[in-house]
C-alpha cells in the first residue's frame, strides 16, 4: 500500500469503525426487541408452548429440519407445518406418533422419539404458535416449506 | 523455536487432527445417510451424526486456535508463556469434556442426555452448534478463561505486537459471545436472535480477528516482509470485518420474525463482506511475491495462499451468492446454504489452522521445514482436500439451485422429499467427493510420519 496511508490511519479505521458499528448493531438490536411484540405471535405464547419449545429442543429436531429456514435441510421445513398439514395439531401427533421404531428400508424416517401425549400435545402446540410467527413477506415463499 | 513453553502447540495440534479424522467420518457417514436413508438407522440416526459432525469441528478448530496462540503468542510476547501448567491441565480436561460430549450424543438418546446433565436447570440444548450439555458449555466458558487469561498475562507482561494484540481482541470476543448460548428464552423470535451473537459474531466477526492475526504472523515468518507492511494490511482488514460484518448480521434476520429493516440493512452490510477476504487474498499474493527469502517450508506458503484464496472464494463469494434478501428469499434453508457452510468453514477455518500446523509442526520437531518427501505429499494432501471440497461445494450449488427451483420457485411447488429425491445424483458425487477427502486427510497424516531427504538451507537474507 501507498506511504501516503500510514499504519496510524489503518488502526484508526480499525477501532473507529469497530466501535462505531458495534455501538449501531447494539442500538438495532434495542429497536428490534422492542418492536418484537409486532410480529414474533408471542400472545399465543402459553405454558404449553414453552414446554413444547423443551420438547423440540431435548429431541434434537433441529439436527434434521430447519425451523423458519435454520436448522438442517435432510427433513421439510417446519416453520409453516400446521399450515401444511391441514392447520390441525392432531395430524402433527399423529405423524411423530406412529413413526415406525426401525425406520423405512431404503429411505429417510423420522425416529420414533415415544412421546407422551402432554408431550406430543406441547410440541404440536409449539409449532401451531411458530406457524403463527409474521415472517417478512410471509416466508417461505409457498406451502412446500 | 524460540520458548520452550512454545511446545504446549503440539498436543493441542495432535488432539485437533485427531478429532478432524472423527468430523469427516461422520461427515461421509451423513453424505450416505442423504441417499441411503436408512444406513444406521435408528442406531445412528441423522440428527447424531450431524452433531457429532459439527461440534467435533468446533472443538477441534478450538484446539487448534488455542494452539496456535501458545505456540505464536510466546515468541510475539519475547517471553515464556505465564503459566505453561494451566495450558496444559487445560487441554486435558476440553478433551475429556468434548470426548464425554460426543459419547454422549452417540451412547444415549438425546433426550436422556439432557435429563443425565439436568438440562431442565438451565434449558440450553437442542439448538444448532449449541447443543452441547449446559455442563459441557460450563467447562468450555472455564477452558476459555483460563486461556484467555494465559495468554493475556503473556501478552501484558510481555512485547506487544499488532499481531498477539489483534489475536487476543479476537480470543477474548469468542470467550465473551459465547456467553450469549446461555440465554435461551420461550420466546422463538428472540431466542433465534440472539442465537446469531454467537454463531455470526463468532464465524462472520471475532474468528475473522483471530483468522487474520494467524495468517499475518505466518507470513512474517515465510516470506521477512517488513513487520510495519504486513500489521498496516492486517488492521485495515480486521476494520473492513468488523465495519461489514457486525451490521452484515442482518443477513440472518431477514425471515425469523424481525423487522423489515434488516432485509436493506443485512443485505448492504453483508454484501461488503467480502472485502475483508479479498483483502486477503491480494495481501497474501502481495508479501510472497515482495517476499525477501525463500522459506525451507514449502508447503506452509501453500496452505497460507491457499486459505486466504479458499476463504475468499467460500466466505466471500458463496457467502455472496445468496445474500441479497430478494435472493435469500428463496434459497435460506437449502443445499445452498449447506455449500456455503462447507466451503467457508474449509476455506477459512481449516485451512489457517493447518497453515500454523504446517509451519509449526516441524519447528516443534526440531527442523525447520519437513523432509523433501514429507513436503511432497503434504501439498498433494492440500490438493486433494482442497479441491475434493471445490467439488462438494459445486455439487450441492447444483443441488441447491434445483431444490430452489423445484420446491420455491416453480409454478407448481413440490413437496421436499419428491424433490430430495430428484436431487439423488448430485448427493452421491458429494460422497464421492466426500471419501476423496477423507483420502487426501490420510495422506495429510501420513505426510507427518514420511521419511525423505531433509531439505537444503538457502541462505538466507539479513531480515
Amino acid at each position: 500500500m501507498r506511504e501516503t496511508f500510514t499504519k496510524g490511519m489503518a488502526r484508526n479505521i480499525y477501532y473507529g469503525g469497530g466501535i462505531f458499528f458495534l455501538l449501531v448493531l447494539i442500538g438495532l438490536s434495542v429497536d428490534t426487541v422492542r418492536s418484537l411484540p409486532k410480529t414474533d405471535n408471542s400472545q399465543n405464547l402459553t405454558e404449553t408452548v414453552a414446554a413444547g419449545k423443551r420438547v423440540w429442543e431435548v429431541n434434537n429436531c433441529i439436527g434434521c429440519h430447519s425451523l423458519l429456514g435454520e436448522g438442517a435441510y435432510f427433513a421439510p421445513e417446519l416453520g409453516n407445518v400446521y399450515t401444511r398439514f391441514g392447520e390441525s395439531t392432531e395430524n402433527i401427533k399423529a405423524f411423530i406418533k406412529y413413526r415406525p421404531v426401525d425406520g423405512i428400508p431404503g429411505r429417510r424416517s423420522m425416529p420414533q422419539f415415544n412421546l407422551t401425549e402432554e408431550e406430543l400435545e406441547a410440541i404440536a402446540q409449539f409449532l401451531k404458535y411458530t406457524d403463527g410467527i409474521k415472517t417478512a413477506r410471509n416466508w417461505p415463499p409457498n406451502i412446500q416449506g | 523455536m524460540k520458548y520452550e513453553s512454545q511446545g504446549i502447540a503440539k498436543m493441542y495440534f495432535i488432539a485437533a487432527i485427531a478429532l478432524f479424522v472423527g468430523q469427516i467420518l461422520f461427515g461421509v457417514t451423513m453424505g450416505l445417510q442423504y441417499v441411503m436413508g436408512d444406513f444406521l438407522f435408528p442406531e445412528i440416526p441423522f440428527n447424531a451424526a450431524r452433531m457429532v459432525h459439527t461440534n467435533l469441528l468446533i472443538v477441534w478448530l478450538l484446539f487448534g486456535f488455542m494452539g496456535s496462540a501458545y505456540f505464536l503468542v510466546p515468541e510475539e510476547a519475547e517471553r515464556e508463556l505465564y503459566a505453561p501448567w494451566l495450558a496444559k491441565l487445560m487441554f486435558w480436561i476440553f478433551l475429556v469434556a468434548g470426548g464425554l460430549t460426543i459419547l454422549g450424543y452417540l451412547l444415549v438418546p438425546y433426550a436422556r442426555l439432557a435429563e443425565l446433565t439436568m438440562n431442565d436447570l438451565l434449558p440450553t440444548m437442542g439448538r444448532e452448534f449449541l447443543e452441547q450439555p449446559t455442563i459441557t458449555k460450563i467447562g468450555i466458558v472455564i477452558v476459555a478463561l483460563a486461556f484467555v487469561f494465559n495468554i493475556g498475562m503473556t501478552v501484558l507482561t510481555g512485547r506487544k505486537t499488532v499481531i498477539n494484540l489483534v489475536l487476543l481482541t479476537g480470543l477474548v470476543g469468542l470467550a465473551v459471545f459465547f456467553l450469549f448460548s446461555f440465554y435461551n428464552p420461550d420466546n422463538l423470535v428472540l431466542d433465534k436472535y440472539f442465537w446469531w451473537f454467537v454463531v455470526h459474531l463468532w464465524v462472520e466477526g471475532v474468528w475473522e480477528l483471530i483468522m487474520a492475526s494467524l495468517l499475518a504472523y505466518v507470513l512474517i515468518k515465510v516470506t521477512g516482509v517488513d513487520r510495519e507492511v504486513i500489521e498496516k494490511w492486517l488492521y485495515i482488514i480486521i476494520a473492513m470485518a468488523l465495519i461489514s460484518g457486525l451490521v452484515g448480521m442482518g443477513h440472518h434476520f431477514f425471515w425469523i420474525g424481525a423487522p423489515a429493516y434488516w432485509q436493506w440493512l443485512g443485505s448492504v452490510f453483508s454484501a461488503l463482506e467480502p472485502i475483508p477476504f479479498f483483502m486477503m487474498t491480494l495481501f497474501a499474493f502481495s508479501v510472497v511475491n515482495k517476499r525477501r527469502r525463500d522459506h525451507p517450508n514449502k508447503a506452509a506458503v501453500l496452505w497460507a495462499l491457499g486459505t486466504a484464496v479458499m476463504a475468499f472464494l467460500g466466505a466471500g463469494v458463496w457467502g455472496f451468492l445468496h445474500t441479497l434478501a430478494p435472493i435469500n428469499y428463496y434459497t435460506h434453508g437449502t443445499q445452498i446454504t449447506a455449500a456455503h457452510g462447507h466451503m467457508a468453514f474449509y476455506g477459512a477455518y481449516v485451512m489457517v489452522v493447518l497453515t500454523m500446523i504446517s509451519y509449526s509442526m516441524p519447528l516443534m520437531r526440531g527442523k525447520k521445514a519437513a523432509n523433501v518427501t514429507a513436503q511432497k505429499l503434504e501439498i498433494r494432501s492440500f490438493w486433494m482436500m482442497t479441491l475434493s471440497m471445490v467439488a462438494i461445494t459445486l455439487l450441492l450449488t447444483a443441488a441447491g439451485t434445483m431444490q430452489v427451483y423445484l420446491q420455491r420457485y416453480s409454478a407448481e411447488p413440490l413437496p421436499f422429499m419428491i424433490v430430495q429425491d430428484k436431487l439423488a445424483i448430485f448427493y452421491w458425487l458429494r460422497e464421492v467427493a466426500g471419501l476423496i477427502f477423507l483420502s487426501g486427510l490420510f495422506l495429510y497424516i501420513y505426510s507427518f510420519f514420511a521419511k525423505g531427504k531433509e531439505v537444503e538451507f538457502i541462505a538466507e537474507q539479513a531480515e
